[in-house]
């Protein structure tokens, strides 16, 4: 039998933005560019490169494999610093600034928190905390790993694994969340979530009708 | 959503080589051209172009098309990486095509955009037309058309629907001919559409138009993940692109319209066609040329796009018709909606 299917740390992430940027990502296996993810791969050119440095006493250690075999969860650490007593801290570098809304900084302190979950069932070490590292502000905000972030990082692999497993695309997000979330998205044009289901339908009925 | 260009190399006996992260031009070993790789979504060579190895190699990398055309602008090759995308969506499309309920609706919509299209194109013409008889005439052609396109609702079947569709061609065709200004329907007169070869200038000009928009709706049903060769109107045959004619039947009229654009402005004249030994007519290279010229700047006009609520070059239309297609193909409650020009 086909063991679960692994979930990649960063599906976390795209999931709470938007259910519907994680599938086709994920599902309908795209991507495109635009200025945030060049920014994103910019900040990443530097951590992306497998290696390990001692300063202050910390050894930090860059593109580290992760994984959860329990959680099925598979990624890469940006880096992982290791306190004294072995007790890893994941530090995931984003692009932009520490003041970011708090509704797109919860995305990042899921992806956190999964990685810290990772951490500790490799290590068996307890993971409390860890940090974002913010490119543009060089600011670094502590993250504290709660029971309630791990119970949401259980919940949202189950919905992602869902999603995957029925093959569906989630709908485009609407309202308010569509109005601040889409502008900055790069598959806005592949998404196409101003042609709503009920602008298509509409759409179809006029075609047939000559002066529509 | 950028537009970026398409090279099209209509010089015989071009050499397209990689030079840094360029593309170089030689003509007889001279250089003719420097294009930047990053300014390219497409390489389109016409007949006797030849190219590197390490250039072919940078293209697929890129995700740039190299695409190879016969004199004609006949498709024949296309240089394309391995397999990758969506397999569910593709599994979804062979699924659809058996499906005869679904094959009917994705075709009636697709005629219905053609119909709506070619309708506009004679409506325009009656506004603008000089004498009061061929705007009477052209009037009663859109008329026409318009039932056609109530029409369509009732089809029960395919064949009923091509039907239609052939129908309502020979009647857009007949109009098309009054288009054309009076100083050059001697020369540019057409009687229906006549293909391999086109036997008259007017077709000559819209076969070759026609494969330029084929190969760009081609490309766009690549880009969003479908088999350009599993299509709903137009039936399966080996070695044919139906999906890609099912898509290109809405733009068909914007090819028209261009075609009667170069002939009404006298940007081709008599002397830019062959006439071959038994009737068949081809393009002169240099008006190939102008051709292709004219079609790219028609690509950057910015056109509204009545779904999508946005103003989008009419060169990318394909690619966001292409990804409501395969919307419409995986998602029950998303029927596709051709591209209509309000």
């Amino acid at each position: 039998m086909d063991e679960p299917e692994k979930i990649p740390l960063s599906a976390l992430q795209h999931w709470r933005y938007c259910p519907r940027q994680c599938g086709l990502i994920h599902l309908e296996q795209v991507f495109d560019d635009n200025v945030h993810t060049l920014r994103g791969q910019a900040v990443h050119a530097k951590v992306d490169q497998p290696g390990v440095e001692t300063a202050k006493g910390v050894r930090v250690e860059r593109a580290l494999p992760l994984w959860h075999d329990e959680l099925g969860l598979v990624g890469k650490s940006d880096v992982v610093e290791f306190l004294a007593g072995g007790v890893p801290y994941p530090v995931e570098y984003k692009h932009g600034s520490r003041n970011k809304a708090a509704d797109i900084a919860a995305c990042d302190d899921l992806q956190l928190a999964a990685q810290g979950m990772c951490l500790q069932a490799m290590t068996g070490k307890t993971v409390n905390e860890g940090a974002l590292y913010y490119a543009t502000s060089k600011r670094r905000r502590v993250v504290a790993i709660t029971e309630q972030l791990r119970a949401d990082v259980a919940q949202t692999a189950d919905a992602i694994r869902q999603m995957l497993a029925s093959g569906e695309l989630p709908p485009p997000l609407v309202g308010e969340q569509a109005t601040k979330r889409c502008k900055a998205c790069s598959l806005l044009e592949r998404c196409q979530p101003q042609a709503t289901h009920a602008g298509l339908i509409a759409a179809r009925s006029a075609l047939f009708d000559p002066d529509a | 959503m950028q537009l970026l260009n398409t090279l099209y190399v209509t010089t015989a006996d071009t050499y397209l080589r990689l030079d840094n992260d360029t593309l170089r031009v030689e003509v007889e070993q001279e250089t003719r051209l420097r294009v930047p790789l990053h300014h390219l979504s497409a390489v389109v060579c016409f007949g006797h172009t030849g190219l590197s190895a390490p250039l072919m190699h940078r293209l697929a990398e890129g995700g740039i098309a190299l695409v190879l055309l016969d004199d004609n602008g006949r498709f024949k090759a296309r240089l394309e990486g391995a397999v990758t995308g969506n397999v569910l969506l593709r599994q979804a499309q062979f699924g659809r095509v058996a499906d005869p309920a679904f094959t009917l609706d994705m075709a009636r919509a697709c005629v219905a955009g053609k119909i709506k299209n070619t309708r506009q194109v004679l409506q325009r013409g009656a506004r603008e037309a000089k004498s009061e008889d061929e705007a009477q005439v052209l009037t009663r052609l859109a008329d026409d058309l318009a039932a056609s396109l109530r029409a369509l609702t009732e089809a029960t079947s395919l064949d009923v629907l091509r039907g239609i569709e052939g129908e309502a061609a020979r009647q857009y065709f007949i109009g098309l001919n009054l288009l054309v200004r009076p100083e050059s329907r001697a020369v540019f007169q057409m009687d229906g559409r006549t293909r391999r070869p086109p036997r008259d200038r007017f077709n000559a000009m819209l076969s070759f138009l026609y494969s330029m928009w084929m190969n760009d709706c081609r490309s766009a049903l690549e880009a969003a993940g479908l088999d350009p060769q599993v299509g709903f109107l137009h039936a399966l045959r080996p070695g044919r692109a139906a999906l890609a004619l099912d898509l290109m039947e809405e733009f068909r009229p914007w090819a028209d319209r261009l075609a009667l654009t170069l002939i009404n402005r006298g940007q081709l004249t008599a002397d830019d066609f062959v006439l071959r030994e038994g009737g068949g007519v081809l393009l002169e290279p240099d008006a190939r040329k102008a051709v292709v010229v004219a079609y790219q700047e028609r690509k950057r006009d910015e056109i509204n796009h009545p779904l999508l609520a946005q103003s989008v070059p009419l060169g990318l239309v394909p690619l966001v018709q292409a990804r409501l297609m395969a919307r419409a193909l995986r998602d029950d409650g998303a029927p596709y909606v051709p591209f209509v020009a309000k």
